[in-house]
């Protein structure tokens, strides 16, 4: 395993040559080397994927130690790669998807005049998101971390001629950067406390605390702070709607499938820990229930097609923090690698949408789109009914696995919201839906004579991921459904150090049957969902607008996404600009300006004057070395 | 008195010898028309045999000349930083080699006797022999100083640096002499002996005749206040000479420094710390500060070179106070080597730019490089960072070895006087980078042709200052282990 490099170089190789070459070799150039590089490590990760089913019957994890990256005192921090049954889940999905994405990127951004730049851009983030899953250490994840932080920044403004796409990814950066803090906060107190930044020392010598020892509480809540902002939960979610702005493909890439899961991740890797809080570990699931529900909310209210789809985003992540707080790691990981096939697939035939209306994202002004584009259309159908948890469809399982994970480890409560909350989402989701693809068409004429297929580049991509859509989740089918659960066999070397598991598998008295009638009042409610939108949106569309008037004041609330923008601005941001404004005319013009002003002046105008001083008379230059060394003789005789 | 032979091992010298032979060819060869475009393959053949016997000679600790001459580890590996100077500086000559094509001879071959001075001085255990190294360096380059005799400013750069060079060697061999008189040797390892002995009570005079040595070596490394002939002599010499002078003579004096602070003076050197302190703040200061208000790329840079010489007296002055302090050592070699690639980088951009002559050498006329000639222009912006200290160059890690070794000898005012610095200097450097990318072209940049053996000398700089950024740990390892 001293190859575990080859994983992310390749994608470093396709920053070199597209951000050196690629506006010189043109577009072809870019399209080979882009998607290339990601479709190399792709292939590599399979290879390593192999290795390790086969040839690690005992599960161990191959860690690679590169070289000594810093080494000042007692910090040492030693690069090194991790390859276990957890990264491999995250690697799979970061290339694999990542490829997929790439070739759809080549169609969609054809002819774009960043073309080169987006796809260095794109696959810097898949280089930083692999250093980010495949560090061994809490410092090569926190540059991991910043990485696809900065690459998120960069592809959210793409387009930065447009202003409001600037600013979009600054603002992403901006709540991203409060995250961090609460992260690198965390990373100090871990070196405080075990003198270390290593995965492996770390967890040995915590596992040895007690359970609910406050330095690790804080540790882990610290550490929820990174992954809340990263992975958009309640309070710091608001900057993924905004976020939307950048090129479809990368909300599929960045802001559904890979780096907004990264927080989910980054808490399997530290179970340890967190095991160790269970005050955190609360905590962390109720963030993620109340996410769920909140912002399912929000999204059955939205007209942008994107939009929805982020708030489903976040709604879902909310999912997996629900599960990994409830103690159900794989239950998490499971439903993150489903997600990303049909989340990637959401968001990439929102693209095919958007791309066929010649740029129209209102979903008030689409419709009856099926006839049109029908490959678009059928993969849609086929993520729609995985994120809805129709059975058979691979978010069902995922989905189903959680939820009783939730009532079975934590608390009926967190079962009956997630419950209500799949309804929700059964509700924006078909609602989308129906909007989009089935009724009478809204759209302008004139429109209707571009509308088209997308390319094959484009269309192929969407067949890939409705295959993993639909089957992905049979390979983590629970045993109440008669299946073997594959994923959770897979995961197990993981967690096997962590004996608290072991004891909280299950409550003896939940029985099968228990099991069952939950699952099925999840599927009926869905179902009942199903009916009520295609009564509203596709028999009655007038249902919906008498609905909005009568509930008007909860509609505009859920309009304005509780107003949750407008309070953040009104509470935080102006109070906080009008500090800074008073800071800025006083403190800052005034006083560091001055300051600053002053000392530049002062170290000017003693440049000038000490420039003086150098006349090119090189008798004065003999004097002032004579000077000097009597100076020194004298000193050093008399002191 | 009965004398002896002493033992003579040649193969000490070999690297020296190489240079030498090579150096004495080419003058030969220059007297040849025909034949003189060859000089400059011989000369690289040469310097790659002297690497080669660098490496045959590596761990094997020879001495010779009855202990005169060493070759260690610590010797070597400064030849090695000389070499990669000297080269990296041919690699810039051409076009000045093209002007000046009658004297090709004469100037490699001053090169060379400059480059061999410079490894007399790091490979020898006596004050007389690196007096030798230091004489052979220093003529080399006065007449190199001014070497484009039809221009009155480079005829007056070579005249001011030989008078006050001649000037400067009256207090280094009177300090020797001074040493001399009160020890009875020159010996580096006999003077130690001599303090550590004890039986005989050290004299003033011998702390006067330390002090006059510091002072004759901070002359050539440019430590405040006998910096004055720096920026006259860096603006009137060629460039390639600029670059050459900057990185080489620097190296070469805090080999001396290193080499007589650890043994020779290791058991009072702490008594100097004080002065030393004194003269590192005096020179990172001037240095910056007068580097802010120069126009002119050149004495922008041999300020900014006067700046670096202080930094590396920060790290000379933690170890006078820790002589210990292995760390401390390292620090200064890591940052010389890394000076050497960065600061002949920015010289190289510069060489590039130069039209003919002293022209195109204000900074406003580095204005829209960055569209126009993009390499050249990413080049100078990674050698500005590596000068300010910007991660992930190398001149970060430089600087954090640096502060943090006088941290390490409880020095912290002297460290945050040079942070400070630092941050004084960000200013002048970035500006450079500012011009390049944030200002509309003044200049039309036609004249520039694509130079492959140039760019062939930038890329190996830059490579050298990302590589000893990203992992310096290697580097660093290997240097606490030589001493």
């Amino acid at each position: 395993m001293t190859y575990l490099w080859l994983i992310p170089v390749f994608t470093l190789i396709g920053v070199v040559l597209n951000g050196l070459l690629g506006k010189k070799f043109g577009d072809k150039f870019v399209s080979w080397v882009g998607p290339g590089a990601v479709g190399l490590s792709f292939l590599i990760s399979c290879i390593f994927l192999f290795k390790l089913v086969f040839d690690s019957p005992t599960g161990d994890s191959y860690i690679q130690k590169l070289f000594v990256w810093i080494a000042a005192g007692n910090l040492v921090v030693e690069a090194g790669l991790i390859l276990d049954h957890l990264s491999v889940v995250m690697i799979m999905v970061v290339t694999g998807v990542g490829f997929v994405i790439h070739v759809y990127s080549v169609g969609y951004m054809h002819k774009d005049p960043g073309y080169a730049r987006y796809f260095t851009y794109l696959n810097l983030f898949i280089f930083s998101m692999l250093i980010l899953v495949m560090a061994d250490s809490f410092l090569l994840m926190f540059v991991g971390w910043e990485g696809v932080g900065l690459c998120s920044y960069l592809l959210i403004g793409f387009w930065y001629e447009d202003k409001k796409n600037a600013d979009a990814g600054k603002k992403a950066f901006i709540v991203n950067r409060i995250g961090d803090f609460g992260f690198l906060i965390g990373l100090f107190f871990i070196f405080i406390e075990f003198a270390s930044l290593d995965f492996e020392s770390v967890f040995s010598m915590a596992s040895s605390r007690q359970i609910g020892d406050p330095v690790i509480v804080a540790i882990t809540l610290l550490l929820f702070i990174g992954a809340v902002g990263k992975s958009a939960q309640i309070p710091l979610y608001v900057w993924l709607p905004d976020a939307m702005q950048g090129p479809t493909p990368v909300s599929a890439l960045i802001h559904a499938a890979t780096m907004v899961t990264a927080g989910v991740y980054m808490i399997v890797r530290c179970h340890v820990l967190y095991l160790l809080a269970p005050l955190t570990m609360s905590i962390v699931a109720v963030v993620g229930v109340v996410t769920a529900v909140y912002s399912a909310s929000i999204g059955t209210v939205q007209n942008d097609i994107k939009r929805v789809l982020a708030y489903s985003t976040i709604s879902q992540i909310g999912y997996m923090f629900l599960a990994v707080g409830v103690g159900a790691f794989t239950a998490g990981m499971f439903h993150l690698m489903t997600h990303a096939f049909f989340k990637g697939l959401l968001f990439l035939g929102a693209g095919s949408v958007i791309h066929s209306l010649s740029g129209e994202m209102d979903m008030r002004f689409m419709g009856g789109l099926k006839k049109y584009i029908p490959i678009t259309f059928w993969t849609f159908l086929i993520a729609v009914l995985a994120i809805t948890g129709i059975p058979g469809f691979s978010g069902f399982f995922s989905k189903d696995e959680i939820l009783w994970n939730a009532f079975d480890k934590g608390n009926p409560i967190l079962w009956v919201i997630g419950v209500f909350t799949a309804g929700l989402t059964a509700f924006y989701m078909f609602r989308l839906f129906y909007l989009t693809f089935l009724g009478e068409s809204r759209f302008q004429s004139e429109k209707e004579l571009h509308i088209h297929e997308s390319p094959k580049i484009m269309t192929i991509p969407l067949i890939i991921l409705g295959f993993f859509s639909l089957f992905g989740g049979y390979i983590g089918v629970s045993h109440s459904l008669g299946g073997e659960n594959h994923f959770k066999k897979f995961m197990e070397p993981v967690f096997r150090n962590s004996e608290i598991i072991a004891n909280s598998t299950s409550n003896a008295e939940n029985s099968l049957g228990l099991e069952y009638l939950l699952m099925i009042i999840s599927i009926i409610i869905v179902l009942i969902v199903l009916i009520i939108v295609h009564q509203i949106y596709l028999k009655r569309p007038d249902i919906a607008s008498t609905l909005a008037k009568r509930f008007s004041l909860a509609y505009r609330v859920l309009l304005n996404k509780y107003y949750i923008d407008e309070i953040y601005h009104t509470f935080i941001v102006n109070p906080f600009i009008k500090i800074s404004d008073i800071f800025w005319k006083i403190f800052d013009v005034k006083i560091v300006d001055g300051a600053v002003n002053g000392t530049a002046n002062v170290i000017q105008s003693a440049g000038d004057k000490l420039r003086k001083v150098q006349t090119g008379y090189v008798q004065e230059y003999a004097l002032s070395l004579i000077l000097g060394a009597v100076i020194i003789i004298g000193y050093f005789i008399f002191r | 008195m009965d004398y002896s032979i002493p033992t003579i091992n040649l193969s000490v010298i070999g690297p020296e010898i190489i240079i030498l032979l090579t150096a004495v060819s080419v003058l030969i060869i220059g007297l040849f028309p025909n034949y003189r475009r060859w000089s400059i393959s011989i000369v690289f053949i040469g310097i790659i045999f002297a690497f080669y016997d660098i490496y045959y000679l590596w761990n094997l600790n020879q001495v010779g000349f009855d202990g005169m001459v060493l070759a260690d580890n610590f010797a070597l590996l400064f030849d090695i930083i000389f070499l990669i100077g000297t080269l990296l500086t041919l690699l810039l000559s051409g076009n000045f080699i093209n002007q000046y094509i009658r004297g090709t001879g004469e100037y490699l071959s001053l090169i060379l006797f400059a480059t061999l001075g410079m490894m007399l001085m790091a490979s020898t255990n006596d004050l007389i022999v690196i007096f030798l190294g230091l004489e052979t360096l220093s003529i080399s380059l006065y007449i190199l100083a001014a070497f484009r005799r039809s221009r009155e400013d480079s005829l007056e750069a070579g005249l001011k640096y030989f008078l006050l060079g001649a000037f400067t060697t009256g207090f280094l061999l009177y300090g020797i002499a001074l040493i001399y008189g009160s020890t009875g040797t020159t010996n580096i390892y006999s003077i130690l002996n001599f303090l550590k002995d004890g039986s005989v009570e050290i004299g003033i005079l011998f702390y006067i005749g330390m002090i006059l040595i510091i002072v004759g070596f901070g002359f050539k490394a440019a430590f405040v206040p006998f910096h004055m002939w720096v920026p006259d002599v860096y603006e009137g010499s060629a460039t390639p000479v600029t670059a050459f002078m900057s990185a080489g003579v620097k190296a070469a004096s805090f080999a001396v420094f290193l080499r007589l602070f650890i043994t020779g003076f290791s058991p009072i050197i702490s008594q100097i710390t004080g002065i030393l302190a004194v003269l590192a703040i005096l020179t990172m200061t001037v240095g910056n500060v007068i580097a802010i208000v120069q126009t002119n790329i050149k004495r922008m840079l041999a300020y900014s070179s006067i700046a670096h010489a202080g930094y590396i007296l920060v790290a000379l002055t933690a170890l006078s106070r820790n002589i210990e302090s292995e760390f401390s050592a390292a620090s200064i070699m890591y940052y010389i080597l890394v000076y050497t690639f960065m600061n002949i980088g920015a010289f190289g951009v510069v060489i590039y730019m130069e039209k003919s002559e002293e022209e195109v050498l204000k900074i406003s006329d580095y204005a829209g490089l960055g569209f126009k000639k993009p390499f050249a222009a990413i080049c100078m912006t990674l050698f500005m960072f590596s000068l300010a200290g910007i991660p992930p160059t190398a001149g970060f890690m430089g600087k954090l070895y640096i502060f943090s070794s006088a941290v390490e000898s409880e020095l912290y005012g002297l460290a945050v006087i040079g942070v400070l610095n630092a941050v004084i200097a960000v200013y002048y450097y970035l500006r450079v980078v500012i011009f390049m990318y944030m200002k509309e072209a003044v200049l039309d940049f036609s004249y520039l042709s694509a130079r492959p053996v140039m760019a062939l000398s930038l890329s190996i700089s830059v490579g050298g200052i990302i590589y000893l950024g990203i992992f310096p740990q290697s580097l660093i390892n290997l240097l606490t282990n030589i001493l």
